[in-house]
This record gives structure tokens, sequence and C-alpha cells, in this order.
């Protein structure tokens, strides 16, 4: 345990985790009976994803990905609200307008999420850009796998961020370790001829850091000197956490192929799968987390009312979700722009020919 | 024009503090003066120059617009705007609704657009039927300084992205201002350039001037033709166009783009679905042949529509006319 993180702060990320773990646990499960389809889990990243982004403040903001789930949760978004607007429900954090790809609580810090690899970089770095003008000390967090980096948008990006040393940081979640250029870590490996991430920051002069993405204290302390680096205008940081990619998300579909996490393997390794036995008991930075727990005095006891209050609270956003309606089907033509006179003109042109007006 | 331009601007930073404008060379005023003296005006903090980086400048734009900015980005040649579409097609036209009203994008982009002088075809598209066709983003485009000005305001404070097209051979055109609050005119509205009974001639940017010109010609005809600037193309004053088309009964529609796929075809289906019963003629398009822009002056003329070809379009609407019809009406 680093200095600074208290049992009661541990058992809060720990909780967390299990609470984004169980999330996605819930939702493959719900895919297996319903229509959901397509979308990405945040499953192994747990231990990046909730330090990293517990050091925020109020108006601070964080864009992320296709693999957002467990960053709106680290924030404090509902995740009722959220797996209703996975499954397409009027109550969804988005009114059913975003889906499992572009979640967004603004209230939280999260105004949107974008699908477009590499999409969310030059808007993180504008949030922070505007943030610079209005003389705020207010940062912008942009996550991204490993792939954005294969986009144009990153490089231009990185420079302007760079020039005007703007208060944002990048965290890239690398969740191939060990697969760049080939398909060393299985679908999807980035492709990218840098054999070092990191060093795509170096000529920006942009500092960066390698780390382990599921060791969380290390995660923390790098988050917090990228974020008190921000806020004193002195500029972006770049911070590549590495995990190890879930047995369940190499194919192109997630699935449970471990079963669900028992928080328990921490302390119980006999009651590990032998076939999952590398994952739990090596890579699974939850379980990482539960021993250290363990370690700074938290019992298990302790540790399994947390998963157990994370499967109540899971069953319950999907009951929640299952049971919300649909949208109405007038609420297509809402939002497109912000004047509402304006959307009923565009709404009243005809969807099929000779039915106009 | 380009001073009624730069005084929008100028005018829209001083009352706001939270409008911001950059874009490539914008601090030395762009390649034809638009934002002449706004750094000297309002300092190295609200006018920027940018990178060579059009995705990420307008990235940067979406980010800062949603995050407490009123931000005008100067793409220089609408041409450019290709290398920034991803963000401006699928993240600023997109967030308020995919957010569910989450977000609002007050974000003005300023393209200066058309074919003159010879740039080739890497520097004068007129690619308004791209935006146009983007759900969530408004699509204006001035053809007098008054409007340049009164829509460019009206742009910057508009709460969603607009795509502010600037046709450079308009530019050194002059007219009167209304300068202050009350030369800012609203976006979604047609100007009717020059009334007539006998055919609405349709048509916005460089092509609003190309039309009046033809019409001047066909009155010595004994044609009259109604001359109608749509000056935003998205959202369309198709009240306004109807209104006109049912009365002279006859319209053409003129633009610069390539006629393909251009505006022209979705005016002439929206006209037809609500007027059909009061039409006389099959409603004319005039555009630019489908290619690329050519560079040599002589074949610069030849590719942009000019008043003889708005004259043809309509001598033949006029001649294809149904009398019967007309008796009937």
């Amino acid at each position: 345990m680093m200095p600074g993180r208290s049992l009661d702060q541990q058992l809060g990320q720990l909780g967390t985790m299990l609470r984004i773990r169980r999330f996605e646990e819930a939702l493959i499960e719900l895919a297996q009976t319903h229509d959901v389809g397509h979308f990405h889990v945040y499953v192994g990243q747990e231990p990046t994803g909730v330090p990293a982004l517990a050091l925020l403040r109020e108006g601070d903001v964080v864009y992320t990905t296709h693999r957002n789930h467990g960053h709106l949760l680290a924030r404090g978004a509902d995740p009722a609200a959220m797996m209703a607007e996975i499954l397409g429900r009027s109550s969804g954090t988005n009114r059913g307008k975003g889906g499992t790809l572009h979640l967004a609580s603004a209230a939280h810090g999260v105004p949107t999420t974008s699908a477009s690899v590499g999409g969310a970089i030059p808007i993180a770095v504008g949030s922070a850009f505007a943030f610079h003008a209005l003389g705020s000390d207010r940062v912008s967090i942009c996550l991204f796998g490993d792939g954005a980096l294969e986009e144009g948008a990153w490089h231009e990006a990185a420079n302007i961020a760079a020039l005007l040393k703007l208060p944002v940081i990048f965290l890239c979640e690398n969740n191939s370790l060990g697969a760049l250029g080939h398909k060393g870590n299985e679908y999807p490996s980035s492709t990218l001829a840098a054999r070092v991430l990191a060093d795509l920051a170096t000529p920006f002069g942009i500092p960066s850091a390698v780390i382990d993405g599921t060791d969380a204290p290390t995660v923390e302390e790098t988050m917090r000197n990228a974020i008190r680096r921000a806020r004193a205008g002195e500029g972006p940081t770049f911070i590549e956490a590495q995990t190890v990619r879930w047995p369940g998300n190499k194919g192109v579909w997630a699935q449970l192929v471990t079963g669900p996490t028992r928080v328990e393997y921490a302390w119980n390794r006999d009651a590990i799968p032998a076939e999952h036995r590398t994952w739990f008991d090596e890579e699974d930075g939850i379980v990482r987390s539960a021993r250290a727990a363990i370690a700074a005095g938290a019992s298990q006891a302790q540790i399994l009312e947390l998963e157990a209050a994370a499967h109540r609270e899971m069953d319950g956003a999907v009951q929640f979700a299952l049971s919300s309606p649909w949208p109405d089907g007038a609420t297509a033509f809402e939002d497109v722009f912000g004047d509402p006179a304006v959307n009923a003109a565009v709404g009243a042109r005809p969807v099929a020919s000779g039915r106009q007006r | 024009m380009v001073d009624a331009i730069r005084a929008a601007m100028h005018d829209e930073l001083a009352a706001d503090p939270s409008v911001v404008l950059f874009g490539e060379d914008v601090t030395v005023g762009g390649p034809f003066g638009a934002t002449n003296g706004l750094q000297d005006a309002f300092g190295t903090e609200r006018v920027r120059d940018t990178p060579i980086s059009e995705g990420a400048v307008m990235g940067m734009a979406v980010g800062a617009a949603a995050t407490g900015l009123r931000p005008i980005v100067e793409i220089m040649f609408m041409d450019f705007a290709t290398l920034a579409l991803d963000q401006l097609v699928n993240h600023a036209a997109k967030l308020r609704y995919m957010s569910g009203g989450q977000l609002s994008i007050p974000l003005t982009v300023r393209v200066q657009a058309g074919a003159s002088g010879a740039f080739g075809a890497h520097h004068s598209q007129s690619l308004e039927a791209w935006f146009a066709h983007v759900p969530g983003l408004k699509v204006v485009a001035a053809s007098t300084p008054r409007d340049a000005y009164g829509l460019l305001r009206a742009a910057i404070r508009d709460p969603d992205p607009v795509v502010f097209i600037e046709h450079r051979a308009l530019y050194w055109g002059k007219g009167p201002v209304a300068v202050g609050e009350a030369g800012i005119a609203p976006i979604g509205r047609a100007a009717l350039r020059r009334p007539g009974r006998d055919v609405t001639l349709i048509a916005w940017s460089r092509m609003a001037a190309t039309a009046l010109a033809a019409a001047e010609q066909l009155a010595a005809e004994g044609i009259e033709a109604e001359v109608l600037d749509l000056r935003s193309l998205q959202p369309l004053d198709l009240e306004t166009v109807l209104a006109s088309v049912r009365r002279t009964r006859r319209a053409v529609i003129a633009h610069e783009a390539v006629m393909t796929g251009g505006l022209g075809g979705e005016l002439v289906a929206s006209i037809q679905a609500a007027a059909f019963d009061r039409l006389v003629a099959p409603i004319g398009r005039v555009g630019a042949p489908f290619a690329p822009v050519p560079a040599s002056p002589a074949l610069e003329a030849a590719f942009v529509p000019g008043p003889a070809a708005i004259v043809d379009a309509v001598r033949y609407t006029m001649a294809g006319s149904i009398a019967s019809r007309e008796e009937a009406g």
C-alpha cells in the first residue's frame, strides 16, 4: 500500500471495481436471453479506471471510447440508467439516443463518448483548451485503447496539446499487452510500427509513464502526478496502463468464459476453476486489489459484502432496464437541433415520397 | 463582403467573452484578409493560429464548444473540410442528439468556397450538399454583405454547429450593411431578391447574382422571373419556396455545385411532392458539370454556370409548359 491510500479508500475503490465487474457480467448474461446487440466490456481494466478517475473533481471531464461502461460507473453514473440506455429504453442516460457506444452523463463529467477510434482525443484537447482559455484549473482526461494511436487524430491533437501546454491527460489503456504488430494477445491486436506506445508522445515533448494497469496504487500515484501537472499549467501527460486481455474479450463478442467472478478467489485458490487459474490468480487486478485490502486489514466478510452489494445493485439495474418502456418513436425527431421549432420543421420532412406536409 | 464578415466576427468577439476564433493563419488575416486585425483587437488568447491539422482543430472546437466556449473555426478552403469530416459529421453534428439533449455544440465553421481565380480542384469546390445532408448541421450561404454580417452573427450565437459558406468571388462585392444588434438576421429564411410572375429562380451564394442577371435578360423577352436567395440551406425555407412556386407555377434551381447529387435535386423533390398540382412544367436544374473544378481560366469559365445557362433553362421550362393545365388552373 502506498502512502495516502487508507483502507477506506481501498475498500471504496474495490467496491467500485466489483460493481463494474458485476455490471459487465450481468450485461453479458442478459445478452444470452435478450437482443442487446454489440457491446464492449471493461472486464480486467477496473484497476486502471477506478483509481485513475477517483482523483477528479467536479467540473473535470472524461472522454472515453466504445469501452466506456467502467469509466461512467467510476465517475458515479447510475448503472440502472446506463443499463437502460444499453437496452435502448427511454429511461436511459441518453434517452435511448446513444446506446452502449455513446453512453454519456454530463452531470458526472462525461459529456460524450466517441466510438470512432481516436475521435475523442481532439475533443478532449478542446475541453482542455476551453479550461485554459477560461482560466480554470479543470482538467480533461482522455481514455483510449492502443488502437487509437493508429489514427492521425492522435498525432494532430498531441501536437496542439503540447504546443499550448493544455491540461489534458492521455490515458492509454493497452489491454492487448504484447500484441503490438501481431496477434500475440489475440483479436483485436493493434497494428503499430511503434513497439512502445509511449514513444509516440516523446517527439511532442509530452512526458510519459508506462505502468501496470492492474496495480491500483501505481495507477493512482501516476494519475495524481499527471493531474497535479495539468492543474498547475505544466501541460499534458501520456500514460500507458498495461492490462492483460480478459479471456472473455478474445473474440469479437464478449463471452463469460471465465464464469462470474468470485472475490473469494483472492483467498481461496482452490475455488478457482483450473482452466482459469492464470487469469484469476495472476492477471485479474480485482483479485489483486482484494488481496491488498486484506493485507491492509480488511476482513473477508467486508469484501464479500461489497461483492454481494454489487450483485444486488446490478440485479436491480437489469430489472429497471427491462421494465423501462421503449422511447416514443416521435422522440427520434427531438434534439437534432437545439431549437424545438427547427426540429419540428425538419421532422416534418417526408420519410417517404409524397407524404410531405 | 469580406469586411462585413470581419465586422461580424469583431462584433461577436466584443459582445461575448466566450467567443474565440482559430484557424490556420488567422492572425495574419488569412488568405483574403477576413480576419485582419482581430488578434490585435482581442489578443492572442482569443484569436489563434493553429497547426495545419484540420481534423484536430475541428475536434478541439467541438470539445471547447461542449465545455464553455463558442468557437469560430476557419477552414481556409472548403475543400479541406474533408480532413475534418469525422469531427464535424460524427461529433459536432450528433453530440446533442446522441447525448439525449445533454450537450450543445455552439460552433461556427467558416469555409471559403467556390470557383474563381483559377485555384483548381483542391481550392474551388462547392460541397454544401454534403453538409446539408447531415442531421444536426446548419448550413448558411450569404450572397450579400448585409446577409454575411447578419447571418454570421446569428451563426455564432446559434446553439448548434453552423457551416458558414463564403464564396471567394463575392468577397470584394460592395453593398449596404446594417451593423449592430439590429443587423442580425435569422437563420432559416430565404430572401426575395426580385418579384416575378412566370417562373421562380432559386439560387444561393454567388448564383443568386447570376440568377438576377438572368432574370434581367429574361425580362427583355417578356418573361418575369422571381428570384429567391435561399441563404439557409439547412434548414431549408420550403415555406417561402412553395409559396412562390405555387404562384409562378414553374421553378428553376441554379447552383454552382455539380448537378449530380446537388441540393437542386432535394428542392425538386420537395417542390413536386408539395405542389405537384400547381406545376405546369417540369422543374429545371442548372449546375456545374460532373467534373472536378478545372484550373485554367477558360475551363473554369466553362465549368461555372453563368446567366446564359439559367436563361436557357427558363426558356426550356416555359416552352415545356402544359397549356391546358394553365387554363384549368
